[in-house]
């Protein structure tokens, strides 16, 4: 591993979870972490637990904020558990010099997201450091989360499951890329940072059996499927032209030389669910807005094991790996 | 009128219909060559699409891919990216470039390094956005660290029309743009003591677009004509990649050798010529520029004119710029990959010891580069 830290690092793919691997995960080794679920479930199975901190540049873009960002965050990680989000904890560093009204604006949003999510913050933590020190402001919200479904989980994906995607991908991180770019776009694109947790209430209320599900956050689409297909030691055979992606998006993509498959999203979630309740579960999702393109993108089979494979319309295959290096342009 | 959308101009190459359709026709004509054809993709572009939309599982056997030398990144020799290091560590400067630059190892490090210890980096997607970070930073030196083809020299040379223009004062360059051509011939002409010779393996190129677009097809002229080797300038869409393919082998077919243009849609014969007059007027051929696993190649570079040596921070800073040579790794087997002697997957340290998080050659740096293509998507062939 590198000797110092990079911006690579912290990018959702493979040197991030290096980093995690072999630093946190060494240190603070338990059998629930090992889990490396998107929540941890504790207490017996009764609760789900995840922190999350938000750090992003503008705090302001089109669809959303940092504040809606922190809740959505760790809100959907409890959500992706089976669990339903009930106390969060705020915590905010604030850089010297950084504009009140901007902050009320912020935790407004948090606000409004946390009553959709019926969730309260119940304890926080407020600093102020010197300029310099932050990017403007950090928020880390932690949460904690009822189980209504006990055994959600990415290490138990067999044969038996399809893989089901929510809605169209990679609109956050091309947002973000073209706002903190200053890539001037004639474009309506909008992040889909979005609240997930009436969609899974929904699945489970009428009993979809839903194996695992992930929000599909930084890394994007190819991260989960890459972590999953390892996990549940699995291969995951991608319908490359069953993948949903938007015209502004794959314009981006284009321009830049990225993959829509490697893009953030906050509110586009991944659900492996049992092939005989695939329809049922998108049918539930299609009466959501934020989910009325939900479609299944892929199989589980046992061909290539741990990986993950693309198939084009076209009659060839490639593997899709996870992302690696720092999200940067194509130089020509 | 309805707008044209950007989807417009890839939709109709990506098409499976007539990717299958095109499929079909190579492999009829394939069926009637002599001998297998084996064809260089020289830019690193072609390479990066070839294994990302599979192409090579559409082709029958006697038609085999051969990864070029064409990815600026990757043939950015470790001295050069030392001397973009040790620049960037000065104190009040900024060190500007374009996109996976930072990310190519030299001997102290990648700038992606340099930047984490401290050091001012930054990466840009035009260098004319070098203009915004001089004008923000009045009182830091920018330099320019200028890499690529034929594709991205005339960039670098409308940003130090600006800077001439406009008397901006604290904008520098380091040149590192390449050509073509020049590293085309090397591949065939030259000789290596311990092979017979390099070029019974490229039998014809595929020559890259984009490069054209600046240059014109007019740059590939003497392959046909003295190297005997047909050249089919092509888009970077799998619809033209294939479009192209079947174009070579009809040509061997037919018995024929010729310089042909797939990307009709752009290129013509004589290319961007105020393009191509604004390089002229800035830039003059540096006699050697080495490559990184290739070695030093006459004419391959351009250096700026002795009169624009105030903007030349490589005259500049002359005295800190370490100017001996450095080695490749003893294991890695780049040089014989872009010559076309080797494919990725012959090498020892493929995918073990050389990944793209830790490259030791110059092939496994940049998404473009023919290792990096293989370990990214061609481990299922």
């Amino acid at each position: 591993m590198n000797k110092q830290i990079t911006l690579a690092m912290g990018n959702g793919g493979e040197e991030n979870n290096e980093l995690i691997s072999k630093i946190f995960y060494k240190a603070f080794k338990n059998e629930i972490l090992q889990k490396s679920e998107d929540a941890a479930v504790i207490h017996g199975g009764e609760l789900a637990f995840s922190t999350d901190s938000f750090t992003v540049s503008p705090l302001f873009f089109p669809g959303a904020d940092i504040g809606k960002l922190a809740v959505c965050g760790t809100c959907n990680d409890l959500a992706m558990m089976g669990a339903k989000p009930k106390y969060l904890t705020c915590s905010v560093i604030i850089e010297e010099g950084f504009s009140t009204r901007e902050l009320e604006k912020i935790v407004r949003s948090m606000k409004k997201e946390l009553e959709v999510n019926g969730a309260v913050v119940v304890s926080g933590d407020t600093k102020v450091v010197p300029r310099g020190s932050v990017d403007k402001i950090f928020i880390n919200t932690t949460g904690i989360g009822e189980i209504q479904k006990k055994g959600i989980s990415s290490n138990n994906i067999t044969t038996d499951d399809v893989i089901l995607l929510s809605r169209d991908i990679g609109c956050h991180g091309a947002t973000i890329f073209c706002a903190r770019e200053g890539i001037e776009l004639s474009t309506t694109l909008e992040s889909d940072c979005a609240s997930l947790t009436h969609q899974v209430q929904a699945l489970l209320d009428a009993g979809v059996k839903v194996t695992a599900m992930r929000d599909a956050t930084r890394g994007g689409v190819s991260a989960v499927l890459n972590e999953w297909a390892k996990q549940s030691n699995i291969c995951i055979e991608v319908q490359e032209d069953a993948v949903p992606v938007s015209q502004e998006v794959n314009g981006v993509c284009e321009m830049l030389g990225f993959e829509a498959l490697n893009l953030a999203n906050e509110g586009t979630f991944v659900l492996a669910v049992k092939k005989e309740d695939a329809q049922k579960a998108l049918d539930i999702l299609h009466g959501f807005e934020n989910s009325k393109n939900a479609v299944t993108i892929a199989s589980v089979t046992k061909q290539y094991s741990q990986k993950v494979i693309l198939l084009s319309p076209y009659g060839t295959k490639r593997f899709l790996d996870t992302p690696t290096g720092e999200l940067l342009p194509r130089i020509c | 009128m309805s707008q044209l959308q950007l989807k417009d101009l890839y939709d109709g190459f990506r098409n499976p219909e007539v990717i299958e359709g095109f499929a079909k026709l190579i492999n009829e004509e394939a069926k009637k060559l002599p001998k297998p054809v084996n064809i260089m993709e020289v830019c690193g572009g072609h390479t990066h699409s070839i294994m990302k939309f599979g192409l090579p599982q559409l082709l029958p056997k006697n038609i085999n891919f051969i990864h070029g030398p064409g990815c600026p990144v990757c043939i950015m020799p470790k001295e050069r990216i030392d001397h973009a290091y040790i620049l960037a560590e000065l104190d009040d400067t900024i060190l500007v470039t374009l996109g996976d630059m930072i990310k190519v190892p030299g001997s102290h490090g990648s700038l992606q390094d340099a930047r984490a210890k401290g050091a001012d980096v930054r990466f840009v997607y035009s260098p004319l956005d070098t203009l915004k970070i001089a004008q923000e930073n009045p009182d830091k030196k920018i330099i320019f660290f200028a890499i690529g083809f034929e594709t991205t020299t005339p960039m670098t040379t409308s940003l130090i029309d600006i800077v001439i223009k406009k008397e901006i004062k604290n904008i520098f360059f380091h040149i590192n743009h390449v050509t073509v051509p020049e590293v085309m011939v090397e591949l065939i002409d030259s000789r290596d003591e311990h092979v017979d010779s390099y070029n019974n393996r490229i039998d014809a190129f595929l020559g890259p677009s984009h490069v054209s677009v600046i240059t014109g097809s007019k740059i590939y002229e003497k392959f046909p004509k003295k190297y005997n080797r047909p050249v089919v300038v092509a888009g970077f869409e799998p619809v033209d990649v294939m479009e192209a393919i079947l174009m070579i082998v009809r040509q061997f077919n037919e018995g024929r050798c010729e310089l042909e243009v797939e990307y009709k849609r752009l290129v013509s014969y004589d290319g961007n010529k105020k393009a191509q007059a604004l390089i002229e007027k800035y830039f003059e051929k540096a006699s050697l520029f080495k490559w990184r696993g290739l070695g030093n190649i006459p004419d391959s570079g351009y250096r700026l004119k002795d009169e624009y040596a105030y903007l030349d921070a490589e005259h500049i800073y002359a005295d800190i710029l370490p100017k001996e040579e450095i080695e490749d790794h003893k294991l890695c087997i780049c040089g014989d990959i872009l010559r076309g002697m080797a494919k990725p997957n012959e090498c020892t340290i493929f995918g073990t010891a050389c990944k793209p998080q830790t490259p030791l050659g110059s092939c496994m740096v940049s998404s473009e580069g023919a290792c990096a293509a293989y370990y990214k998507y061609g481990n299922l062939l």
